[in-house]
């Protein structure tokens, strides 16, 4: 898989999460204001609340990685326990996805996609969680 | 002609597993320095985290929601969170680096009104997370990375040693061993036509010997090989 990555190329940081990690995370700075962005991209961030549906929160997932301009994309465990399928499958490198604790979900280290493939390649890891791309 | 080719390819392919196993080392050496380090960002990470969700609680507790939200506004307004990727190359494997950009610069509204330094804090907190987020973000594309990549090399080393060079090895058996059957064959047409040739020579000096012994003068003489020549005066 080839990335084209251009040096020194400014990008941002994505967030999807519940409110109290969302605004923690606008208030470090990572929310885009630039309104050419936002119109054409929508905002780099999203809130997943109680009521949000499971297309909703696909489609923020989607938006956020399909976004050339984003290299990071902070996801509570909460919410990607909820999209678990989109990101077992999801391969391209850039952006990458990280999954985070929120606030009342402690953070589980089992569910962690990423932390099942080192596990693997560690030697100790749990073959049947994690699932061995090709 | 064609084991001289053979002979090349098999230098070739012999020198291609050499080259792609160092690959392949330099590679899995790098990986295994970014695992160690990318399992203790990520567990650290948990501590941040909380550690910052308690700050913002606390200034939500002082400030109030509309304190914290304004204190939010403010902050968007300005330049977001900018990281640069870099691009490290190892052993000719491109792999993405994040640099984090400059943090927002003290935004000094947001210390108005109450409750303003525990939303600096809170800020100061969120931002070092981010930080590290963004840091384990980077170690997990390498990893990842570094991961597909050494899979393809391990893949072709392999490839290569089990596959491309046996059978090159077998190819060269077989044209040596035809070259020595044709070279045995030769022999053994030599040695066929000399013993042939023997045995046509004994045949004749046979023959000569039953001649002489039937009647000696019956041997021809020269003179009468030769038959009648003008020029003898017999």
């Amino acid at each position: 898989m080839v990335i084209k990555i251009k040096e020194g190329e400014e990008k941002l940081v994505g967030v999807i999460g519940d409110e109290d990690t969302v605004t923690g995370m606008l208030l470090a700075g990572v929310g885009d204001n630039n309104a050419e962005k936002k119109a054409r991209y929508g905002p780099n961030y999203f809130i997943a609340t109680r009521d949000k549906h499971l297309d909703q929160l696909e489609e923020a997932f989607t938006r956020m990685t399909n976004r050339p301009d984003i290299v990071v994309v902070l996801i509570t465990q909460g919410v990607a326990n909820d999209i678990r399928h989109l990101i077992v499958d999801y391969d391209k490198t850039i952006p990458a996805v990280l999954e985070i604790p929120s606030k009342d979900i402690p953070y589980d280290a089992n569910d962690d996609t990423v932390l099942c493939k080192v596990n693997i390649a560690l030697g100790n890891g749990d073959v049947v969680r994690g699932k061995k791309k090709k | 002609m064609t084991l001289i080719t053979f002979k090349t390819r098999l230098k070739g392919a012999q020198k291609g597993h050499s080259l792609l196993k160092k690959k392949a080392d330099a590679l899995v050496m790098r990986f295994r320095s970014i695992l160690a380090v990318l399992k203790e960002a990520k567990e650290k990470m948990c501590d941040e985290m909380r550690a910052a969700h308690v700050a913002l609680a606390y200034s939500k507790y002082h400030a109030g929601d509309a304190g914290v939200s304004f204190a939010v506004q403010e902050c968007m307004k300005q330049q977001p969170l900018k990281t640069r990727i870099r691009s490290d190359n190892v052993a000719g494997v491109a792999i993405p680096i994040f640099q984090r950009g400059d943090l927002l610069s003290g935004n000094d509204t947001a210390g108005m009104g109450k409750g303003g330094e525990q939303i600096r804090e809170a800020r100061n907190k969120w931002q070092q997370t981010l930080a590290n987020l963004v840091k384990a973000g980077s170690l997990q594309t390498q990893f990842v990375v570094l991961d597909a990549a050494i899979k393809i090399t391990n893949r072709r080393v392999n490839a290569l040693d089990k596959v491309v060079v046996p059978k090159i090895i077998n190819t060269l058996a077989y044209i040596n061993s035809e070259l020595d059957e044709l070279e045995r064959e030769e022999f053994f047409r030599l040695k066929m036509i000399q013993k042939k040739k023997k045995n046509l020579a004994e045949e004749e000096l046979r023959q000569d010997e039953l001649a002489r012994q039937a009647g000696v003068a019956e041997a021809p003489s020269m003179l009468e090989t030769f038959g009648a020549d003008e020029d003898i005066v017999a």
